[in-house]
């Protein structure tokens, strides 16, 4: 399967996740954010290059309370916290934000 | 015969090394690789099997094998050659047969 | 996670070299989904485990996944205790310092990190066992 985006095809998933990391550019995110109806602004972005960065140097998608935890001592306690992040990302904060940041489904995410 | 033997289990998982090691024809040549490059490695429990073993049999290890798992080329038993991939073949080539120890 | 929750005492035991086989890595997934579920995980690393922990795994040559470095993520799951064979480390010439360091953060003293790695003796390690709910073998 692939997703075609100003031109530029990326291949991914049958759920939407990238195949391949190294594909990852902003334009695919953007893209993947609006077909699930909700552009991304800055307070996602500070999310996703969050996960770009733990996957970077630990190669792991965090867990979702991995995710809450880290986002509170980096971004501040009033975003270290479920209601804030479901808020930016209903559809899970682990799943949605890592396919946008082009990283696999995280361990542990049934 | 020139034979060349090859083990890809740690010697201290099972016997596959030391067996190789009884059984090898003088001459003949033993190529380390996978988790049996834990097999030259300075100061464990094999070393000593090892070293005595030089006098007999030309011995090598794969250089990725030991990368991949950490282990400093410097701690490899001196007198163990260290070959790369394309070494590797030519070992092969070199050799009547080629023997692996699973 | 509901207030009264089962929590269990997981121990994972790493018995294997990396690489060679599937087991160390694995492990490391189960791991990583117990902890995600709350339940309290402590890992051993004995036998040729131990080289699971070893400092500077290159793995570009052999076209493997280094996850060596997602061991450093095992205190952001709140797994606090990582138990080190003795012997199995004198077996093998190593040394505590040949492993990477791993650390969790205490959220009360502000993110101070404190060291995830007790080195043990096999008779030690026997009684920690036996304190368990859970105890698997990679």
């Amino acid at each position: 399967m692939s997703l075609e985006v100003n031109g530029k095809s990326y291949e991914v998933d049958e759920e939407g996740y990238l195949a391949d990391l190294n594909t990852w550019d902003t334009d695919v995110a953007e893209a993947m954010a609006v077909a699930d109806g909700a552009p991304l602004d800055t307070s996602h972005w500070e999310v996703i290059n969050f996960l770009r960065e733990y996957y970077e140097e630990y190669q792991i998608a965090p867990a979702v309370r991995v995710l809450t935890k880290q986002i509170g001592k980096r971004l501040g306690k009033e975003k270290g916290n479920s209601k804030y992040l479901y808020e930016l990302f209903p559809y899970g904060p682990a799943k949605q934000a890592c396919k946008y940041a082009g990283l696999p489904k995280p361990t542990g995410c049934v | 015969m020139n034979m060349l033997h090859t083990v890809n289990k740690s010697p201290f998982e099972n016997s596959s090394v030391t067996s190789c090691i009884s059984m090898c024809a003088k001459d003949n040549s033993i190529l380390f690789i996978e988790d049996a490059v834990i097999s030259v490695m300075k100061a464990t429990k094999f070393t000593e099997m090892i070293e005595s073993s030089l006098k007999d049999f030309n011995m090598y290890a794969l250089k990725p094998d030991l990368e991949a798992r950490g282990l400093s080329l410097d701690n490899v038993i001196e007198g163990v050659k260290i070959v790369g991939y394309e070494e590797f073949v030519d070992l092969t080539t070199e050799h009547d047969s080629v023997q692996s120890w699973l | 996670m509901s207030e009264d929750a089962i929590i269990k005492k997981f121990m994972y035991v790493n018995r294997k070299s990396p690489y060679g086989t599937i087991y160390a890595l694995e492990s490391l997934e189960v791991v990583l989904i117990t902890a995600a579920f709350d339940q309290e995980v402590s890992l051993t690393f004995t036998d040729d485990g131990v080289y699971q922990l070893m400092k500077d795994q290159k793995t570009d040559g052999i076209g493997m996944k280094n996850f060596s470095s997602t061991y450093a993520a095992l205190g952001d799951y709140e797994i606090k205790k990582i138990f080190i064979d003795k012997e199995s480390l004198e077996e093998r010439g190593l040394v505590l310092s040949d492993l990477q360091e791993l650390v969790w953060e205490d959220e009360d003293e502000d993110y101070a990190e404190k060291s995830s790695i007790n080195l043990v003796s096999r008779a030690d390690l026997s009684k920690i066992m036996n304190e368990q709910d859970i105890v698997m073998s990679f």
